[in-house]
């Protein structure tokens, strides 16, 4: 038998063996849960000792209070003393004591609860794999009803919300020119520092022209131009869908007669398509002044030296080749973006979730796109 | 009685578990009916179904004497609220029920507005026509969200839970609301709640849906299910008794 032990100023706890009687551990004092560490830990550290098969008896009559959290603990630890076998109950408990042992269910059989067994490597792959395939359907059916819609727009153009466009255009367009301009000026310039470094080694210096040019207008202008597009506007019209399907105003527009893929996507499909050839043409100015300032600063070389030597390197092809890529890359930000705030569940997380998807799908599709673009210029030689 | 929706056999589930099964009734022309029954029993569900939002698993519903509305074509013949009011939140709430009216309508744009100030006042929102529903109150939003509904001046609307989350005061006034359109519009309106004050306010006839039954389990006037109903699921529901529905 122990004796009396102190926990905190307010609790203390007695582990007794009576004589023709289980044995008992006895709670005295204020049982709160800001001070159930020391009680929890010291419990079952007593209760470890008795055997399967016997029986420990929780005295509470000594409680003067005791809070719910603390009650919940000392339930939790009957059902454990039930998986080792070992039988307990709560004893000498009156009036509120009472009540929360009852409310509890400390006064109920414990509960034996299934441990969640871990899914195996097998399980988790299968359901990744099904995830997939499910992403996969919901994609296609995306795209099936957008060939509806678009079917539908043809017979009925008006029901499209075209006055949305304009507004779109803006947002997308417009409001998108200074970091379009920035980031695209500091390429420009990036690429005819690192060209220069090398190019003045021969005596070549003038060639930064024809770097920048080409590479600007061919790969980098369009590419990059759509990079900061996807993060603007796409990632925002996953949020404001994904928004939208979570707070039920796309079953609002359905109810209303509005097909939302008419109402909501070939707007935005429409206005990027429209201005990212445009952010593109601004890029590829952009990109080459950025050139140029190297070229003035670092290289000795004058304006129309420069814009001469970039005039004779560039084709009307390589600027076109660029706008083309845009107007694709265009339709892809548009659609992914839309797919993934169509496909939004779950309400905030859900969103944040799609959003962050939609970024990565579309970065993905547009390098793929790109290097598909690379290859077919290629084998025909353009 | 002269139905205005007939619903057959209507099955519902998800994931190869059954919601409901073989659910039938009529809603009779200038009905107000409720579609009750706890959390969970798939009472939203059978709402979703009814406007379309949602293909059953088996069954047939007939509204207008149309068939199973089909969202994708044309105008639907009826209106909807949403639990939310699911306002659009770019849009003003003038441009909310001026929407649907710019769309089905030749009405010039001064004629638009003329509806739209006349529906607002109707449900009480007079000089909230600029707000933005961000700007709104829970029960305001959902009184703009009946406004959006009516503005097409269709015979049947659905409410889902409207006064659910409004304090006791705003939830009579949206009470009084809906009798006011019933009555002196003859609108039918089918709403889904488990409020029991507005059933036995508002509501002529009723269905009870149960989770463990997957169906119906009682169908009639409020005051006499909660008076008469054999069923102690059904006494239990309308006397507020724990455990049941």
């Amino acid at each position: 038998m122990e004796g009396l032990t102190a926990l905190t100023d307010r609790q203390s706890i007695e582990f007794r063996v009576p004589k023709a009687a289980p044995p008992e551990l006895r709670l005295q004092g204020k049982l709160t849960l800001s001070e159930a560490a020391a009680l929890w830990d010291s419990t079952r550290k007593r209760v470890a000792a008795v055997a399967p098969g016997q029986t420990i008896h929780f005295d509470m009559s000594r409680v003067e209070a005791i809070d719910g959290g603390t009650m919940a603990l000392l339930v939790h630890l009957r059902n454990d003393l039930k998986i080792r076998g070992v039988h307990s109950e709560f004893i000498g408990a009156s009036g509120r004591v009472q009540d929360l042992v009852h409310l509890y269910h400390g006064d109920d059989a414990p509960i034996r609860r299934e441990r969640r067994k871990p899914k195996s490597t097998l399980e988790q792959i299968g359901e990744g794999t099904l995830g997939v395939v499910h992403e996969v359907r919901e994609v296609f059916g995306f795209f099936g009803a957008l060939l509806l819609g678009v079917a539908g727009l043809l017979r009925e153009p008006r029901t499209a919300n075209w006055k949305e466009v304009p507004h779109l255009m803006e947002r997308t367009g417009a409001d998108a020119v200074p970091i379009v301009v920035l980031i695209n000026f500091l390429v420009g310039f990036v690429m005819a520092f690192q060209g220069a470094a090398q190019l003045k080694q021969f005596g070549a210096n003038i060639f930064v022209a024809d770097l920048v040019g080409l590479s600007v207008t061919r790969e980098l202008g369009p590419l990059m131009t759509a990079i900061i597009v996807c993060g603007r506007s796409g990632a925002a019209f996953a949020a404001e869908i994904g928004t939208m399907k979570v707070s039920e105003e796309i079953d609002a527009l359905r109810t209303m007669g509005f097909g939302p893929y008419r109402y909501l996507v070939m707007p935005r499909a429409l206005a990027l398509f429209l201005v990212l050839p445009l952010l593109t043409l601004i890029a590829d100015a952009v990109g080459i002044a950025g050139g140029l300032v190297v070229g003035l600063l670092s290289l000795d070389l004058t304006v129309v030296g420069y814009l001469s030597e970039t005039r004779k390197a560039i084709a009307t092809w390589d600027v076109f080749s660029g706008v083309l890529k845009s107007a694709v890359f265009a339709i892809a930000i548009a659609l992914v973006s839309c797919q993934q705030g169509f496909a939004t569940s779950g309400g905030a997380e859900g969103v944040g979730r799609r959003t962050t998807s939609s970024v990565v799908t579309i970065l993905f599709a547009l390098i793929l796109l790109d290097a598909l673009f690379t290859l077919f210029f290629h084998y025909f030689g353009l | 009685m002269n139905p205005i929706i007939q619903v057959r056999d209507l099955t519902m589930g998800f994931d190869e578990s059954t919601l409901w099964e073989n659910v039938s009734f009529d809603v009779g022309r200038g009905e107000v009916f409720a579609i009750l029954g706890g959390s969970g029993c798939g009472k939203s569900t059978l709402l979703r179904c009814l406007v379309g939002l949602e293909t059953p698993v088996a069954g047939d519903i007939a509204i207008a004497g149309i068939g199973r509305p089909n969202l994708d074509v044309g105008r639907p013949p009826f209106g909807v609220m949403f639990q939310s009011g699911a306002l659009f939140g770019s849009m003003t709430v003038g441009e909310n029920v001026a929407l649907g009216l710019e769309e089905w309508t030749d009405l010039p744009p001064d004629a638009i507005r003329a509806v739209v100030l006349a529906k607002l006042r109707l449900v009480g929102l007079e000089g909230a026509a600029n707000k933005f529903p961000s700007e709104l109150s829970g029960g305001m939003k959902k009184r703009a969200g009946i406004a959006r509904a009516l503005a097409l001046e269709p015979e049947l609307i659905f409410l889902d839970e409207p006064s659910a989350g409004l304090d006791p005061v705003s939830a009579v006034e949206l009470d009084e609301l809906i009798c006011t359109m019933n009555e002196s519009f003859d609108l039918t309106v089918v709403i889904v709640t488990h409020e029991l004050e507005s059933i036995f306010k508002i509501a002529k006839r009723c269905i009870m849906l149960d989770r463990e039954a997957k169906g119906i389990i009682a169908e009639g006037a409020p005051a006499k299910l909660r008076n008469e109903s054999p069923d102690p699921r059904v006494r239990g529901f309308f006397n507020r008794l724990p455990g049941h529905s």
